[in-house]
């Protein structure tokens, strides 16, 4: 067993893949770089914290991105993003049979802030794009950074997500609510509250992860070959579905309560037995809490 | 400018848009075709429950006025930064919001966003940002994040982000960086009615903003490193 977790982004793409088939382009040879950086005294990388390119998994042609979030947290800007961008048009244009994005980020780079906006939309707008040629988008989520911010929103965006229990999906991390509206609101340190709050077991609980895997690079390459040919259409129908389960769940949970209660409340209302019990299970057992 | 004030130059007086707390929602008639108008006002904070009662006006006018444009008036603090909104997936609420609006423009509404006061982040990256182009107010303010979280995420000091703010384009709030940048298509000035005119007629409907921030010098890299990854062997 290899922890996804702990692999850098190249090795990821060289573990998930079919061994030698990912083929890069702008590798970092080509010094493809920020220019933004210099000016904040912060050191820049030759593929801007993410590797683009087409891959086989299991045989069959796919178009990859993998985030690398040891460089600024994976952070999405002018050029790491346009790398996102140029995939998704090439994928267009060259119609693999699916698309996968190793997220590993947290968001927008906040030290080309402006940029990094602007660029995180067209990368949402090039999913959508993709997804309505009828080429499927598959997010895989299972790094140390997690999948935070503009890459949040873009991960549901796509067709199908899949995550690990170590694996963080949401939108604000916890620092910075903790930092806008204290640590009563949301304590950062408490790492248990964060995982019940953003984690890959709560998300799968509330079926905001399509599927649920170990820590372990084999586990992903079996769920993304899984998702090869899952389909979320983008209809009207599919919308007002979207649009039923996300107000019902807001209504279910009650405000107020604190961040003991919270998750667990709102697993109760989900229809989960025991739920007090969900952060010691492991994930074949809460695995099976949603099936049932 | 105040709302009411935008929507009385552009639609007149009884402009058919109210406000309900923070939440603008209403129908108006424009050079004598409807128009739907939804967005914020208070600077409001995008949560789960602003984000879903905006995807319902869209979801609506999809369902019940095929074809009929969409007009996105924004002020917004950026998303609500709390752990209950966190819990219930805001980031699928805020994608539910995005893929209405973009679900509008592949059923060939128009879509256009106005920055009106403020925007900040994820108050606009599902809004205006996802609009089939985004106009904003010259006296308008986008930034993605206020400095004292920026410094505690980038562990850069405060006043080097301050002083950057000040002076630097990709750093600094000022809606005329958006449009240096691409970001933003132009600035509303004068005769608002005439720009909203302008706008539904004229606005493109495929992404142009790499191409604008080439051709405008804020984002000179956007199109060429896309441009290199098609053209890459």
């Amino acid at each position: 067993m290899i922890s996804y977790a702990e692999c850098p982004a190249r090795e990821r793409l060289a573990r998930l893949f079919d061994a030698g088939s990912f083929h890069e382009w702008l590798p970092p040879a080509e010094r493809v770089s920020s220019p933004h950086l210099a000016q904040l005294g912060v050191p820049k990388s030759f593929d801007d914290g993410v590797a683009v390119g087409r891959a086989r998994l299991d045989g069959r042609p796919v178009f990859v991105a993998a985030q690398e979030g040891g460089f600024m947290g994976g952070g999405v800007g002018e050029v790491h993003g346009a790398k996102l961008v140029g995939m998704l048009r090439r994928a267009l244009r060259d119609r693999p049979d699916a698309v996968l994005l190793l997220a590993d980020s947290g968001g927008v780079r906040l030290h080309e802030a402006n940029a990094g906006l602007i660029a995180v939309s067209e990368v949402m707008r090039a999913v959508l794009d993709v997804r309505a040629a009828g080429i499927p988008v598959i997010v895989l989520i299972g790094s140390a950074n997690g999948c935070f911010g503009g890459m949040g929103i873009v991960a549901r965006c796509t067709d199908f997500v899949v995550m690990s229990d170590v694996g963080r999906l949401a939108m604000s991390g916890p620092e910075v609510i903790e930092a806008s509206h204290g640590v009563e609101e949301f304590d950062a340190r408490d790492r248990a509250l964060v995982w019940r709050t953003t984690g890959g077991k709560h998300r799968w609980l509330s079926g905001d992860c399509d599927l649920l895997v170990e820590d372990d690079v084999a586990a992903f390459r079996a769920a993304a070959l899984a998702a090869l040919d899952q389909r979320r259409p983008m209809t009207l129908e599919a919308l007002e579905a979207e649009h039923a389960l996300l107000s019902e769940r807001l209504n279910r949970l009650p405000e107020g309560l604190d961040g003991d209660e919270e998750a667990i409340t709102l697993w109760r209302s989900l229809g989960i037995a025991e739920p007090a019990r969900v952060p010691d299970l492991d994930v074949d057992g809460v695995r099976a809490l949603r099936a049932a | 400018m105040d709302w009411n004030t935008l929507a009385t130059r552009l639609f007149g007086e009884g402009h058919g848009i109210a406000a309900e707390g923070d939440f603008l929602q209403g129908t108006v008639s424009f050079d004598g075709t409807p128009l739907t108008v939804v967005g914020t006002t208070n600077h409001a904070p995008i949560g789960v429950k602003v984000a879903l009662a905006q995807a319902r006006v869209v979801l609506d006018t999809m369902a019940q006025h095929p074809g009929r444009p969409i007009l996105l008036l924004i002020d917004t603090q950026g998303q609500q930064l709390r752990r209950r909104d966190e819990l219930l997936g805001i980031n699928r609420a805020m994608a539910h919001l995005g893929m209405c609006i973009d679900q509008a423009r592949r059923r060939g509404h128009r879509v256009i966003g106005l920055v009106y006061d403020q925007a900040l982040s994820g108050g606009f990256i599902t809004s205006g940002l996802i609009a089939d182009a985004c106009y904003a107010l010259p006296e308008a303010e986008i930034r993605v994040m206020r400095i004292p979280a920026m410094a505690r995420v980038t562990k850069l000091a405060p006043e080097l982000l301050e002083a950057l703010s000040q002076s630097n384009p990709v750093f600094a709030p000022g809606v005329a960086n958006y449009v240096a940048m691409g970001g933003v298509r132009a600035l509303w000035e004068g005769d608002l009615a005439a720009a909203l005119r302008e706008a539904l007629a004229h606005t493109p409907t495929e992404d142009r903003r790499a191409l604008d921030g080439a051709e405008r010098g804020g984002r000179r890299l956007a199109a060429p490193v896309a441009q290199r990854v098609l053209d890459a062997a």
